[in-house]
């Protein structure tokens, strides 16, 4: 489903992704960890046509996201590492607007919208202002909207990145639903090992723009003799801390940190 | 086409619900209106240049829909970010389809924030020659609201962080507003000011709505319409072209 070979990605003459090559195949969840500033994000960007690889090829559902987009960008749906809901609409609106964008057929648009935020448990709060609502149900609101095009790929960029185990828990249950139903793949990247491990049927291991290792969380745990999945990581990239310089989008998310009092 | 509209009408709802800052954004222009028009009224009659609050009740029009329209545009600039616009650039959607969108959707509400503020005008004392040209002034409205939500989605699109917001305010919009002659009439000014005044596009937006409004003014109601839309067109092609390159 989605095919990586030999990607580049250089930033003047940083190298932020380093000759990765994976591959996914249809109906996996596939994670991909790394350090912060791993290439995490870009790589991500780079398979949702946000961005042109410098060298190396990519192949979604057998296109080519540079040079067929759009039809790329119908086969995938994806969950931004920072919120993309417009907070003064509602629910619904939200899911109206993307169903219009992604050219879902009116009928189809509404009977779909139903079900999943029925699925995520939103339908009660459909009529209601997005502003008003909590992190995670934002978070399931955003992945319920990722799935009403059916696309073939979903991405999650850290989606449970400052939930509670509460919510964190119950997002993965309704991603792993939706996954076993429509046999949709996932691309999913998290800071939480566990999750990794109790989510991935694979995982890929990033640091420094390369990937260090890649298998099913039995395998890389195995291949560095460790007991779980976190000192496996460890292991493989090391307890040195990253500290990433910071770029105008994390200046940004520090600021508007302070002015949502801390709250996504 | 479709993506167009629910793109304009997402602006339309936004602005509806609001209604803190609907009210806000109608203190200043008032401010300026009541406090200038009637605290330099006396001084301008005595000079014999007939009423002041006539003069600069279409430069208030003006600087509302300006400060709207181009702040619609700047918005871009969060929402790349934190809002609703990273959920467009990755839909099966052209680029051109989207800026369209937001443009005339962000220019729509400044030309509602116009009008409410031509109505508070002539409630507290403005008073047209001829009210059946009104719908002639509201055209000057809109030209005045693309253009300037043009410019500000180029902007939005180039700047980085919100340290450049600051430095556009002051450097940019602040002198669109005080050298276009919003608050006094360009006829007789010195050379040097109405060269400047005649390279800023808010020029020809008041000075259209003057003509209407008061049967005279600096240049004509055709030149200003004619510059206007140049200018407009130029910067449309330039707002597309840059919000095409935002990398997010």
């Amino acid at each position: 489903m989605i095919r990586v070979q030999n990607l580049v990605k250089t930033f003047g003459t940083f190298t932020a992704v380093n000759d990765v090559s994976f591959e996914v195949s249809e109906g996996e969840i596939f994670a991909f960890l790394g350090p912060n500033g791993a290439g995490k994000t870009t790589t991500i960007k780079m398979l949702t046509t946000l961005l042109k690889p410098t060298d190396g090829t990519i192949q979604l559902d057998g296109l080519d996201p540079q040079t067929q987009q759009n039809e790329a960008r119908k086969r995938f749906g994806i969950v931004f590492q920072d919120p993309s809901l417009d907070g003064d609409l509602t629910a619904w609106e939200n899911m109206e607007i993307h169903g219009v964008l992604y050219h879902v057929p009116h009928k189809i648009r509404r009977q779909r919208s139903e079900e999943l935020l029925k699925l995520f448990e939103l339908w009660d709060r459909r009529k209601e202002q997005v502003k008003k609502f909590s992190g995670g149900m934002k978070r399931r609101l955003e992945i319920a909207r990722g799935f009403l095009h059916t696309p073939k790929i979903l991405f999650l960029d850290e989606p449970t990145l400052g939930l509670d185990p509460q919510s964190r828990n119950q997002l993965w249950s309704h991603v792993k639903k939706v996954n076993e139903a429509e046999r949709v793949t996932v691309f999913l990247t998290t800071h939480y090992m566990d999750e990794a491990d109790r989510v991935a049927h694979r995982i890929g291991v990033i640091d420094h723009g390369r990937l260090v290792a890649q298998g099913t969380p039995r395998e890389i745990k195995d291949q560095t003799k460790t007991e779980t999945l976190e000192e496996a990581f460890l292991a493989l990239t090391g307890s040195m801390i990253r500290d990433e310089s910071a770029d105008p989008a994390a200046a940004m998310r520090q600021f508007a940190k302070m002015w949502s009092g801390g709250k996504r | 086409m479709s993506a167009i509209y629910i793109l304009w009408l997402r602006e339309l709802k936004r602005y509806v619900r609001s209604r803190a800052q609907i009210v806000a954004s109608l203190g200043q222009p008032l401010l300026y209106f009541l406090a200038l028009g009637f605290g330099l009224g006396p001084v301008f009659q005595r000079a014999g240049y007939g009423s002041y609050l006539q003069i600069v009740a279409p430069g208030v029009i003006g600087m509302s829909v300006l400060f709207s329209s181009i702040f619609s545009g700047l918005g871009l600039l969060w929402d790349r970010q934190f809002g609703f616009l990273k959920e467009t650039l990755v839909a099966p959607v052209s680029r051109l389809q989207i800026m369209i969108g937001r443009t005339l959707g962000g220019a729509t509400v400044s030309v509602i924030q116009g009008l409410l503020v031509t109505a508070l005008c002539l409630l507290f004392g403005f008073r047209p020659v001829n009210p059946w040209l009104i719908p002639l002034a509201i055209a000057f409205m809109i030209a005045i609201a693309l253009v300037f939500a043009a410019l500000g989605v180029a902007i939005g699109s180039s700047l980085q962080d919100m340290q450049g917001f600051q430095l556009i305010m002051n450097f940019l919009v602040m002198p669109i507003f005080f050298l276009s002659g919003a608050l006094f009439p360009l006829s007789n000014i010195g050379t040097i000011l109405l060269t400047i005044a005649k390279l800023d596009p808010l020029s020809y937006g008041i000075d259209g709505m003057r003509s209407i409004y008061l049967g005279h003014s600096t240049f004509n109601a055709g030149t200003d319409a004619l510059v206007l839309c140049c200018i407009g067109a130029v910067l449309l092609v330039f707002g597309a072209w840059r919000f095409s390159r935002i990398e997010i």
